[in-house]
């Protein structure tokens, strides 16, 4: 075990844990956005820049500070390491610079996209960016696309995390999904012709941060903070069948993985139970899910707080970054 | 004339094939490595001749070596950074043009030295010509036993693969090299793990620039102190310098570490000063990625003094008043030249050859480009320039890969030493929309950059 300090607050880890992995022990405040780090996928993060951290003092042993702010998605913790988050201005300018980066050609089509309310970018710009916009040029676009017949692809609104490319090299066996061209330029796209069919496509919509994966089954259905999420399962004979049913009255309107605090899958679900089981008799309600995540879900008051983890609305919570 | 160690038998008829080569004294070195020195002897000397990477970042290449995990079971590789793409740079296409043996002789040597049975070079796609120079070298080289198993019955073994990449300036970073060579798409890996443990195909990996491996050969002959005694303080030895813009000779140029930058541009035996009788008005001396630097501040550093073609002298007063050596791509501006159109060439080209990646880079250099363009064709306003100064601040040192520094650096430099002319380009959009070339020297008068130094070069 070694010991790491993250903003003043100390905490001992496993050798070999990243930097936000150990935050992430200690929760709350401290834990760094992550945007393109994803526990789950071998290989990922490091992309987006948003968990950019400054380390104060390297380890015990060698106290120099690192000279430039690190990936703490990717940069490995080391004994006496002195890291600082929000305590560090600097770390503040960066993530507010990243922030501006990411939405310089992100389209802002939240009052139309589905994701809003439970988009990490939401999430992202409210607690650290900037108020006006300052690009007065067009933005990038390109065409919608369907990936299967189940997916539809806003390339418009992608912020090139690679997790979905990740997630079709790793988890589905052949892979058909990856990043054309290069640059400002650069798309995530599908072999010519070729469809996602594995059967466990479907998951990048839910890996996807931001709304450019959608389910093309729950699109413009409903705004997902109308919607009551509650655990439900059935027998599947391809996945473990645990999922989040998300509901309004007795319909429900679209199924999805079950998400930890920071916004990742805890199992992967296959596209039977994402895409065809809408009815009420599919599944066994086991009641409502606690959303343990900063988000316009968790703010909206449709169920009892009584647990001590939900972390308040990130109102709250920047308020005193500023 | 400083002394010449890699360009010496440039001009010998036919040096391109072994015979000639050979002759000349090539493979002496590879000779008195393999039969006379041991695996540490040759990286001694490599330490002690105080080599530092000729790539671009300086780093020394006995350190780095010495970074590599012999204590793995896998094998070790290294591979030669050929993917030469850097504007202004042409060195490593120079002498692998003509001298392909003196870079096979290097490989040798340092596989040797590192213990590496298998050599990658990973050359530029655009250098589709020299690919076939390369591979009639390893087979001249393999036909005299210089190659393959048991080299000069010492036991040693060593084959040489040419990969030409896609032509992507990209890979030249060694961990996106290491990828596209591989067979996958040039992205940049986060490091750590770093090549040296974690390398081609997950194996202990040693990258090192052609110029950097074609040097371990006079290190050897010569003896790594020799070696050392020649240059100034940490910058040892010669270093090949690719010279291009406004000068009357134009080419690549093995300088003595140490020489003036003035005596460099205005010495008939290298650049020969600025073509049509004018004037030197700006310089960047290391590839495009280096800060662009004033006359005035490329002749004298700020503190007076006279500043040489050194990794330290360039560097002197840091980002404000200095700049780096680079790669040596020393590219010359006469007083014709406009910086804003120049500034918006190099961004072009940055953002082109990002890899997309990381936002900040992806984002930040299609943003600059569009700024500047509109500033240079009469369309920006004042607060472009701020605007400018502040997304590359925000590029810089948040990025994966060097590449989002290099997009920055010129921006950032090009306002710092030239703000008067981007204010120029504001406030004269008729002027600037028509005119191209030297719509400074309009009002020369009033833009001539202040440094304190009391010099005027204009």
């Amino acid at each position: 075990m070694i010991k790491v300090t993250i903003d003043n607050i100390p905490v001992e880890v496993e050798d070999g844990t990243t930097i936000l992995q150990a935050a992430r022990q200690i929760g709350g405040k401290v834990v760094p956005p992550a945007m393109c780090y994803y526990s789950k996928l071998k290989g990922s993060g490091g992309k987006c820049r948003t968990c950019l951290v400054k380390v104060a003092q390297g380890s015990a042993k060698d106290p120099r500070p690192m000279p430039k702010l690190v990936a703490s998605c990717s940069t490995p913790v080391q004994d006496g390491m002195v890291v600082q988050n929000l305590t560090s201005p600097e770390v503040r300018e960066a993530r507010k610079a990243i922030v501006e980066f990411l939405l310089l050609n992100h389209p802002l089509d939240c009052p139309v996209c589905d994701q809003a309310g439970e988009c990490d970018l939401q999430d992202l710009s409210f607690g650290y960016g900037m108020e006006e916009t300052t690009t007065d040029f067009e933005r990038r676009e390109y065409p919608v696309i369907d990936i299967g017949d189940k997916i539809k692809l806003h390339m418009n609104r992608c912020i090139l995390c690679y997790r979905c490319v990740y997630f079709a090299d790793q988890l589905t066996d052949k892979r058909m999904h990856g990043v054309l061209f290069r640059g400002d330029v650069s798309e995530i796209s599908t072999f010519v012709q070729n469809a996602v069919t594995n059967e466990f496509s479907g998951n990048v919509i839910d890996v996807c941060p931001v709304g450019a994966l959608t389910d093309k089954t729950f699109r413009f259905k409903s705004r997902v903070w109308f919607l009551k999420p509650m655990n439900a399962h059935r027998e599947c004979s391809i996945c473990s069948g645990k999922v989040a049913a998300w509901m309004f009255g007795n319909e429900i309107y679209r199924i999805t993985a079950r998400k930890d605090e920071f916004g990742e899958v805890e199992e992967f679900i296959c596209n039977e139970c994402r895409f065809e089981k809408k009815e009420l008799t599919d599944w066994v309600i086991e009641g409502p899910r606690h959303i343990k995540r900063q988000s316009v879900i968790s703010a909206n008051h449709y169920e009892e707080r009584k647990e001590q983890s939900i972390i308040d609305p990130i109102a709250g919570t920047m308020t005193e970054v500023e | 004339m400083g002394r010449k160690l890699l360009l010496a038998n440039i001009d010998v008829p036919g040096i391109r094939g072994f015979d000639a080569y050979r002759a000349h004294g090539g493979y002496a070195a590879v000779e008195k490595a393999l039969r006379g020195m041991s695996v540490s002897e040759v990286s001694a000397e490599v330490n002690r001749s105080g080599l530092r990477g000729r790539g671009g970042a300086g780093f020394p290449t006995g350190l780095k070596w010495s970074f590599l995990d012999r204590k793995s079971d896998k094998p070790r590789y290294l591979v030669c950074n050929a993917d030469e793409s850097e504007p202004g740079t042409f060195k490593d296409r120079y002498l692998m043009h003509h001298l392909p043996h003196l870079l096979i002789e290097g490989l040798i040597i340092s596989s040797y030295a590192l213990g590496v049975n298998t050599c990658y070079i990973y050359i530029r796609g655009e250098f589709k010509y020299i690919v076939g120079i390369l591979e009639r070298a390893i087979r001249e080289a393999h036909q005299h036993g210089f190659l393959g198993e048991n080299i000069l019955g010492t036991g040693f073994s060593l084959n040489i693969y040419v990969h030409p990449g896609a032509g992507a300036y990209i890979c030249g970073e060694e961990t996106a090299l290491l990828e596209s060579l591989e067979g996958k798409r040039g992205n940049p890996r986060i490091k750590p793990p770093f090549p040296a443990f974690k390398g081609l195909y997950g194996c202990p990996t040693v990258v090192n620039n052609v110029e950097t491996l074609a040097t371990v050969v006079p290190i050897i002959n010569m003896g790594g102190d020799e070696y050392a005694r020649i240059g100034r303080g940490k910058s040892t030895g010669t270093k090949l310098i690719s010279a291009s813009g406004n000068i009357n000779n134009p080419g690549v140029f093995e300088i003595e570490m140490g020489l003036p930058v003035e005596d460099f541009i205005y010495a008939p035996e290298y650049c020969g000063g600025i073509a049509n009788e004018k004037y030197l008005k700006a310089v960047i001396p290391g590839g495009s990625s280096v800060p662009i630097l004033p006359a005035d501040l490329m002749l004298n550093t700020a503190k007076g003094e006279k500043r040489l073609m050194t990794y330290e002298s360039l560097a002197d007063g840091d980002f404000v008043s200095g700049t780096m050596l680079g790669s040596g791509g020393f590219i010359v501006y006469d007083e014709d030249q406009c910086i804003v159109r120049n500034t918006l060439n190099l961004t072009h080209f940055y953002r082109h050859e990002s890899c997309g990646q990381c936002s900040p880079c992806r984002e930040g250099t299609s943003w600059m480009e569009k700024v500047l363009y509109r500033l240079e064709h009469g369309e920006g306003k004042m607060s472009d320039i701020d605007l400018l100064v502040r997304v590359a601040k925000n590029i810089e040192g948040n990025t994966i890969c060097p590449l989002g520094d290099a997009a920055a650096w010129p921006v950032a430099s090009a306002i710092r030493h030239f703000r008067g002319e981007f204010e120029y380009h504001v406030k004269h959009p008729e002027v600037v929309k028509n005119v191209h070339h030297g719509a400074l020297k309009i009002e020369k008068e009033s833009l001539i950059p202040d440094s304190g130094t009391g010099v005027n070069y204009w």
